[in-house]
């Protein structure tokens, strides 16, 4: 079995920013080095300058797969292992394959391929991210489909912010480059305009500061590991920071999706643990409960379930006995007038939690 | 440190934005290259970019060239005119100045100009180089040109601090900030360093911190010119990709330990901090002195504070948090009910007004 190979991820704000551009590049001079080198998956979208650079590259030829009785081509993840090339190039990392493929996304097919000991170049763009999913329909409504976790992402050896300013993506939109000119004039007036391309810029360049900054910290963190003698603590070292947990409440309202990927986030940037609860009867919670709970184990979040009735005091109870320093939560339900009387959820769990930070994660709207 | 006590609005700065937009009218566009060290390949992206604008028609002409012109620029040399940069000596050092009056007589629609951060000798024209190109955008001349980020004056203590060394010569951010465009040449540091070298896992340590650097730095830029855009166009503002976070303050509240999370969040997320205040009539003594004492601590962690006048808590505060944006809003509580049927508890009805934001109830002292 040989060792994992290495993942490099261009990563763009939009169509058009010239990642496959870049990923062929590298490609090919890798090639002039004598690396083998073939191509796994590539999206020509008919731009010229991008498919010259394939000239003289190996591409391992896709496989046909029928669905409703349409033809779909697909990367052939099998072929490329057999064919172990030392690097694959698989273009459109976030592409999710069509119903009756092996795996359901491109990025688990790359993942196989890495583990057969193949490096892989590859390419997304940051609206993909599913930490960003809401952040990305606040800021230019359009809810993205094809999401990828982040921990995906964040396993990448490499990865590499590919620029371009929106004013030059939309030159090159207005001269064909990108798309067909009907079907520019369309995304000029839809997704790519100024404002949405700044927004998802500075998303993803934030982004790549981000995994940049995790690295270091990962690197300081095994250091610290290393230099640490067994057995004594190191002198003066001060007793660590108790660590940040992060619990959230799931229910089987829509929001709870948004409340998953925002506590997740904010989890992952200041390095707190997460876990997330329902309170509530398994057997009458039905298909929502578990679709989210399904969903944070996708994000590797640890998920629990209480049966009971007091969901305030259930939360409580959990959160003190698994050292909970945050509780996430999304906006009560508005009671009907008749029962205003009451107490919400969220008022309830403030007095009965009062030791703890609690959060009320908003739900974003365009 | 920033720290800025203002009640909005500020026709100071409104007045700067329109006289800035009706300069830009008639200037020629500035667009910069941005890299975080050598040899990540900003100067290639920049003479790339001419030899394309060439091609598709526009006057295009270098003005200014570094020395040790690597082959690949080279053969875009070969089709574009090029006018040198005059050498002189001064006090012994070797100079390259832009020839202005020959650009002027010349009067392209584009130059290219690499080594944006020299300086001239004394007695010329201008002392730097970046003021040579104001000039130029000033006629109405676009300008296309690339710099390594350890020559922005505001980032050079940052670089220092991980390298060591500071380059003697600098620009303005605020030059930068005017750019109309600003792009990114990323590369991973491994691409960058000599492997073989015995210092390759500290530079690449070096690299990785400067290259997050300049990341975060465009980044900022292009939040500036997204909220300049939205302002343009009357776009309302929305939730950004900038963390911003909102401590509010009130004399009781354990503002400690709320602005100590802010400011963690704001370290880890590289976003924002505000602190604001709802000026109240008639506080008692007591109280007002524990709302100047929290602050002060307010100022000290670097939040920029605000106070804000209004004649309802929760409406004052909503209104303040969308305008600036802000996506978390930290506030503390008493943990008791303070729920009397049928008035809603502030708490109750910022959560409600919460458009956007997340809400972070922190318990008042004592607690954690």
């Amino acid at each position: 079995m040989s060792a994992k190979g290495k993942l490099k991820l261009y990563l763009g704000y939009a169509a058009g920013v010239g990642k496959t551009y870049r990923m062929l590049d590298e490609a090919q001079e890798l090639r002039q080095k004598g690396v083998d080198i073939a191509i796994g998956y590539f999206e020509p979208h008919g731009r010229k300058e991008t498919i010259a650079k394939t000239e003289g590259l190996e591409v391992v030829p896709r496989r046909v797969l029928t669905y409703n009785g349409s033809q779909f081509e697909e990367m052939d993840t099998d072929a490329v292992i057999r064919r172990k090339p030392v690097v694959a190039v698989v273009d459109e990392f976030a592409h999710t394959n069509v119903p009756g493929a092996e795996r359901g996304k491109r990025w688990q097919d790359v993942y196989a391929i890495l583990a057969a000991g193949i490096d892989v170049l590859t390419t997304m763009n940051v609206q993909h991210l599913e930490s960003l999913n809401d952040q990305v329909f606040h800021a230019t409504g359009i809810r993205v489909r094809e999401t990828v976790p982040d921990w995906v992402v964040d396993e990448a050896d490499e990865l590499v912010f590919v620029d371009l300013t929106p004013r030059a993506l939309r030159n090159r939109l207005e001269r064909g480059v990108v798309y067909s000119q009907e079907k520019a004039r369309r995304a000029m007036e839809n997704f790519f305009t100024e404002s949405n391309l700044t927004a998802l810029r500075e998303m993803a360049l934030r982004h790549t500061a981000h995994e940049v900054e995790e690295k270091l910290d990962a690197e300081d963190a095994a250091a610290a590991v290393l230099a640490e003698s067994p057995g004594e603590p190191a002198a003066g070292a001060q007793t660590p920071r108790r660590r940040e947990r992060i619990l959230l409440c799931l229910t089987g309202r829509p929001s709870s999706a948004i409340l998953i990927r925002r506590g997740k986030r904010v989890a992952d940037y200041i390095h707190a643990d997460c876990l997330a609860v329902h309170v509530g009867d398994p057997s009458h919670d039905g298909e929502a409960v578990e679709r989210h709970m399904s969903f944070a184990r996708n994000l590797r979040i640890d998920t629990h379930v209480i049966e009971g009735g007091d969901v305030p005091g259930a939360i409580a109870n959990f959160a003190r006995t698994h050292g909970v320093t945050q509780i996430f939560m999304g906006r009560s339900a508005p009671l009907p007038w008749w029962k205003r009387y009451r107490e919400t959820i969220v008022q309830q769990l403030v007095r009965q939690a009062r030791d703890m930070q609690i959060t009320i994660v908003a739900e974003r709207r365009k | 440190m920033p720290s800025v006590d203002s009640c909005r609005p500020n026709p100071e700065e409104l007045l700067r934005k329109v006289q800035a937009d009706e300069r830009r009218e008639s200037r020629g566009r500035l667009k910069v290259f941005l890299g975080y060290a050598s040899r990540v390949g900003k100067s290639f992206r920049m003479f790339d970019e001419g030899r394309r604008r060439k091609e598709r028609g526009q006057d295009v002409v270098v003005a200014a060239l570094q020395s040790g012109v690597p082959p690949e620029i080279q053969e875009i040399l070969k089709h574009v005119e090029v006018i040198p940069a005059i050498p002189t000596k001064h006090a012994g050092r070797d100079y390259f100045v832009m020839d202005m009056s020959a650009i002027f007589r010349r009067h392209p629609q584009v130059c290219l100009i690499d080594g944006l951060a020299y300086d001239n000798p004394p007695g010329s024209r201008n002392p730097h180089r970046w003021q040579d190109v104001s000039e130029l955008l000033d006629r109405g001349i676009a300008v296309i040109t690339a710099v390594n980020l350890q020559y922005i004056a505001e980032q050079q203590d940052a670089v220092e601090r991980i390298t060591g060394k500071r380059a003697a010569n600098s620009i303005p951010a605020a030059f930068l900030q005017e750019a109309d465009e600003i792009e990114v040449v990323d590369a991973p540091p491994d691409a960058l360093i000599d492997r073989t070298g015995s210092n390759a896992k500290i530079d690449s340590r070096r690299l990785a911190e400067l290259r997050e650097l300049a990341l975060l730095l465009a980044a900022d830029v292009v939040d500036c010119q997204l909220q300049e855009y939205l302002d343009a166009h009357g776009v309302a503002a929305r939730w950004g990709a900038q963390e911003r976070i909102l401590v509010c303050l009130t004399p009781r509240s354990n503002a400690a330990d709320m602005l100590r999370s802010g400011q963690r969040n704001k370290l880890r997320f590289h976003g924002a901090l505000l602190a604001a205040y709802v000026e109240q009539p008639g506080l008692p003594p007591r109280d007002r002195e524990l709302l100047d004492r929290n602050l002060a601590l307010a100022r000290e962690m670097g939040a920029e504070v605000h106070c804000l006048k209004g004649t309802d808590f929760v409406d004052a505060i909503l209104a303040f948090a969308h305008e600036q944006r802000i996506t978390q809003l930290f506030m503390g509580h008493t943990g008791r009910p303070g729920h009397s049927w049928p008035a809603r508890s502030p708490i109750d009805r910022l959560i409600d007004g919460a458009e956007g934001f997340d809400v972070r109830l922190f318990p008042h002292g004592g607690g954690s």
